[in-house]
C-alpha cells in the first residue's frame, strides 16, 4: 500500500533559517529550538518498545534521534468494566488506555496502524504530538483488515494524548480509543526510581453503574455528559488491590497522567502526597508543591513526588464522587520504614458528638432496590452480590483481601473477633462501632460508621466476608439481620 | 396502499416466473423522493422503481459463481481487482473456510467482484441513495429514521462482534420485505465512494454543514446521525479492491416498464 506523503515545507524553511543563523551563538530563541528539532538528523532504525498500562517503556536516556518504527493494532473486544459488568472496548493495542509510546525530540516515527479483520469499523489515529493536518488522522484512516503507514518527526518535547478521530469521534473515544505518547527532550527526562502510566476516562452505559452483564454504550448519556463510570486505566479497580502500583520509601515516583475524556476534566490528586514537581499540561512549565493538578480531556500532566513514608496512597479524581462512586480510584502502595517525624499515625482517637448525633448516616432507604431478596439466593449468588457490595462499601478500610490497615482498621481475614460472634458483627454493620477492640491479638481504637445498606445487602456482604479469607463460613440470612435490627 | 400491495404481488409473481431457478429472490421497491441524511447536497433525491434482493448474497451462491467464473477464484483473481483479503478464509479456490456456513452472507469480496457478480445475473449493485432508501424502513414504516428504536438497533449492531457468520434472514424483515440491511454485514454500493469522507471527520464537519444543520434538535436526530455516520465512514474508508470480513453485498435490478 502506498502512503501519500504531503510535501513538508516547514522543515525546509526552518532549515534555511537555521543556516542563516548558524554563526550566532545563542540558541535560546524558541524558533531556533524548533528549527533545531526539525533539523536533528536520525542515525539508525529502531523498533519502538510499546507498553501497556500501568507500565511505560524504558527511558530514552542518552540515545540519539532515530527512525522509530511504531506498529499499533486496533482491536474491538469485550472486557471487564467492573466485577460482573463487561463492555465492548475499542482499543489501540488491546488495552485502555492504548499502548504507551516513548520517543525523543527529533525521532522520525514511521507509524503503522493496523485494523484487525474482525473489527467492524474503520478507525484512524490523531496524535497530538504530530505537527501536520489532523495529527495523522487523515493519513491513517483505515478499514478493517487493512493497515496504513505514515511518518512524522517529533518536534516538541512533552506528554501528548493520541486518540481515534473517526466519525462519530465522541463514540470512538468513549469506547476507549486513547493513549499517551511521550516526546522526551534530548538527553531524556531526569532519572527517577519508578514511572507509571495512568489515564482517566469516562464511560457511558445503558445500565447504571454496577448493573451486571454486557453493557452497551449509551449515546444520549454521553451527549448529556452523564457518566456511569469514571475510571483510571479503563476499568474499575485497574489500579487497586493486586493491581496497585508500588514504590519503596525514599524513591521518587513519576506518573504520566493522561485524560482521554471524552467529556470530563480530571482534578488529579494523590491522597497523602504533595506533588514535588508537576510538568503542567505535560509541557515545559514546571510547578512545584502542588496538591491537585487539572488534567484536561485530551490533555496530560507529568507529576513527580518522593515517597517518604510507607502506606497506601490513593489516586483520585478529586471531583470526589467520581472517585468513590464511579471508580476513579487507584492505589500506590509504598513499603519501607516508618518515619514518625513525618507522619505519626493515630496518636489518640475518640468520638466527638457536638449534638449527640450519629455520624455519616443516611436516612433509611425504604425504596432500596431489592432485585432478589437475599433469602432466595444461593450461596454462590450471595457471594457474588456480597463481593460487589464489599468492593463498594467496605473495601476502602478493610481492603481487598480483608487484611485491613495496620493500626487503623482491623482485618476481616481470619478474624477471631469476627468469627466469635455473628450477631455482634451484624450489629456493628447496622449501628457502627467505636472504641477499643482486640482483633487477632492487636488493639484497634477506631470508628466504624453505621452503614446505610439494606438488610438484604448486609446479609449478602457478611456472607461474603464469612466465606472468604479463612473465616468460618457462616451463611448470614436476612432474618438474622432483621432480628438483630429489631432486637435492640 | 392495497393497490400497491396488489401491484407488488403481481410484479413479484412475474419476476418469479421470469427469473431462472438459481437467481435469488427479489422484491419490488416503489420509488419515491426523500432527503438522504448525508449526501452531495441537501437536495432531495428521487428514486425510480427497482427490485432488490431480499437477502445478501450467500457463501453458497458465491461459491457457485466462482465455479462458473474461474477468473474470480482466489488464485486467479487480478490483484488490482481484489486485495489480499479476498476470500481469505476459504481453504481452496472452490472450498469455503471450515467455520463458514453456506447460508451466511459472502464477505471478503471486493467491489469489482460484487459488481461483476450482479452483472452476471443481469443485475447491478444498488446506489447509495437506493440502498439508504430501502434501509431507512423498519418493520412497519418506509422511513423510520427518526425513531429512537430504529437507530438504537443499528447502533447496537455496531457493538456485536462476528455477526458476519450469522445466517441470512436472521435479522428483521423490513417494510419492503427485505432482510438484513442492518445487523448482519456492511454492503457494497455502486457509488460507495461518491460521498467524500476524508477520514478526518472533524474537517468534514466544517466542510459539510448539511451534516449538522438539523442537529440543533438533540435526541433522535443525534442518534440518527450517529447511526448513519458510521455507515458513511465505513464506505469512506473503502477502496474498490478492498475485501473485508464484515462487508458483503446484494444486487438490484431496474424495473423496465
Amino acid at each position: 500500500m502506498k502512503v501519500k506523503q504531503k510535501p513538508m515545507m516547514l522543515p525546509y524553511i526552518l532549515m534555511a533559517l537555521m543556516l542563516t543563523l548558524s554563526f550566532t551563538a545563542c540558541i535560546d530563541n524558541e524558533k531556533e529550538e524548533h528549527a533545531d528539532a526539525a533539523d536533528i538528523s536520525v542515525s539508525k532504525e529502531m523498533i519502538a518498545e510499546l507498553a501497556s498500562p500501568p507500565n511505560v517503556p524504558t527511558p530514552i536516556g542518552r540515545r540519539k534521534a532515530k527512525k522509530l518504527i511504531v506498529k499499533m493494532e486496533i482491536l474491538e473486544q469485550e472486557g471487564t468494566m467492573t466485577d460482573g459488568t463487561t463492555y465492548n472496548y475499542w482499543t489501540f493495542g488491546g488495552s485502555v488506555p492504548g499502548s504507551f509510546i516513548r520517543t525523543r525530540v527529533g525521532d522520525e516515527v514511521e507509524f503503522t496502524l493496523s485494523n484487525h479483520p474482525d473489527n467492524k469499523l474503520p478507525h484512524n489515529i490523531d496524535l497530538h504530538a504530530v505537527t501536520g493536518p489532523g495529527g495523522g488522522a487523515t493519513s491513517s484512516f483505515v478499514a478493517p483488515g487493512h493497515e496504513k503507514k505514515f511518518n512524522f518527526k517529533t518536534l516538541n518535547p512533552g506528554l501528548y494524548v493520541y486518540h481515534c478521530a473517526t466519525a462519530p469521534v465522541g463514540m470512538h473515544i468513549a469506547n476507549g480509543m486513547y493513549g499517551l505518547i511521550l516526546v522526551e527532550p534530548a538527553g531524556g527526562l531526569p532519572v527517577v526510581d519508578k514511572e507509571y502510566y495512568v489515564m482517566q476516562g469516562d464511560f457511558y452505559t445503558k445500565g447504571e453503574n454496577g448493573d451486571p452483564g454486557l453493557q452497551a454504550f449509551d449515546m444520549q448519556k454521553a451527549v448529556d455528559e452523564d457518566a456511569d463510570y469514571v475510571v483510571f486505566n479503563g476499568k474499575v479497580g485497574a489500579l487497586t488491590g493486586d493491581n496497585a502500583i508500588t514504590a519503596n520509601v525514599g524513591e521518587t515516583v513519576r506518573l504520566y497522567v493522561g485524560n482521554g475524556g471524552p467529556n470530563l476534566v480530571s482534578s488529579f490528586h494523590v491522597i497523602g502526597e504533595i506533588f514535588d514537581k508537576v510538568m503542567v499540561e505535560g509541557g515545559d512549565l514546571i510547578n512545584k508543591n502542588v496538591q491537585t493538578t487539572l488534567v484536561p480531556a485530551g490533555g496530560a500532566a507529568i507529576v513527580e513526588f518522593r515517597v517518604d513514608v510507607p502506606g497506601t496512597f490513593i489516586l483520585v479524581d478529586h471531583s470526589i464522587f467520581r472517585a468513590f462512586n464511579k471508580g476513579a480510584l487507584g492505589m500506590l502502595k509504598v513499603k519501607g520504614e516508618e518515619n514518625k517525624k513525618i507522619y505519626s499515625g493515630v496518636v489518640q482517637e475518640g468520638i466527638y458528638h457536638p449534638e449527640g448525633g450519629a455520624i455519616q448516616t443516611m436516612p433509611d432507604d425504604e425504596n432500596a432496590k431489592v432485585a432478589v431478596a437475599s433469602s432466595e439466593k444461593s450461596l454462590a449468588e450471595k457471594m457474588e452480590s456480597g463481593k460487589n457490595i464489599y468492593m463498594k462499601t467496605c473495601f476502602a478500610c478493610h481492603q481487598a483481601e480483608g487484611q485491613g490497615i495496620p493500626n487503623a482498621f482491623p482485618p476481616l481475614a481470619k478474624s477471631d473477633y469476627l468469627n466469635a460472634d455473628v450477631n455482634r458483627a451484624i450489629e456493628i454493620v447496622l449501628k457502627g462501632k467505636a472504641g477499643e477492640i482486640t482483633v487477632n491479638g492487636k488493639k484497634y481504637n477506631s470508628v466504624m460508621t453505621r452503614q446505610s445498606i439494606s438488610n438484604d445487602e448486609i446479609a449478602d456482604v457478611m456472607t461474603y466476608v464469612y466465606n472468604s479469607w479463612g473465616n468460618n463460613k457462616t451463611n448470614v440470612t436476612k432474618r438474622q439481620v432483621d432480628a438483630v435490627k429489631n432486637g435492640h | 396502499m392495497r393497490t400497491i400491495l396488489r401491484l407488488a404481488t403481481r410484479i413479484l409473481f412475474i419476476s418469479y416466473l421470469s427469473t431462472t431457478y438459481c437467481q435469488s429472490k427479489m422484491v419490488p421497491i416503489k420509488g419515491g423522493t426523500y432527503t438522504p441524511l448525508y449526501g452531495r447536497d441537501s437536495l432531495q433525491v428521487t428514486i425510480s422503481d427497482f427490485e432488490i434482493d431480499v437477502y445478501p448474497v450467500t457463501n453458497s451462491e458465491y461459491l457457485e459463481f466462482v465455479k462458473k467464473y474461474p477468473k474470480w477464484q482466489r488464485s486467479q483473481v487480478k490483484k488490482i481487482f481484489a486485495d489480499g483479503n479476498y476470500l481469505r478464509e476459504w481453504t481452496s479456490d472452490t472450498q469455503l473456510g471450515k467455520l463458514k456456513s453456506l447460508n451466511a452472507p459472502i464477505t471478503n469480496i471486493s467491489w469489482f467482484a460484487a459488481s461483476d457478480y450482479c452483472e452476471c445475473q443481469g443485475k447491478r449493485l444498488a446506489t447509495i441513495d437506493e440502498w439508504e432508501y430501502v434501509a431507512m424502513a423498519n418493520k412497519t414504516m418506509p422511513d423510520a429514521r427518526t425513531l429512537e428504536d430504529y437507530n438504537k438497533y443499528i447502533l447496537s449492531w455496531y457493538e456485536k462482534p462476528k455477526t458476519f457468520n450469522n445466517p441470512i434472514g436472521s435479522t428483521f424483515k423490513n417494510y419492503w420485505g427485505v432482510y438484513d440491511l442492518h445487523g448482519l454485514v456492511w454492503e457494497w454500493t455502486l457509488d460507495f465512494n461518491s460521498v467524500l469522507v476524508s477520514g478526518e471527520s472533524r474537517k468534514d464537519v466544517d466542510n459539510d454543514s448539511n451534516l449538522f444543520c438539523g442537529s440543533a434538535a438533540i435526541g433522535a436526530t443525534d442518534l440518527m446521525n450517529y447511526a448513519a455516520f458510521m455507515r458513511y465512514a465505513t464506505r469512506g474508508s473503502l477502496k474498490a479492491k478492498y475485501a473485508m470480513k464484515n462487508l458483503g453485498f446484494r444486487c438490484v435490478k431496474d424495473i423496465i416498464k
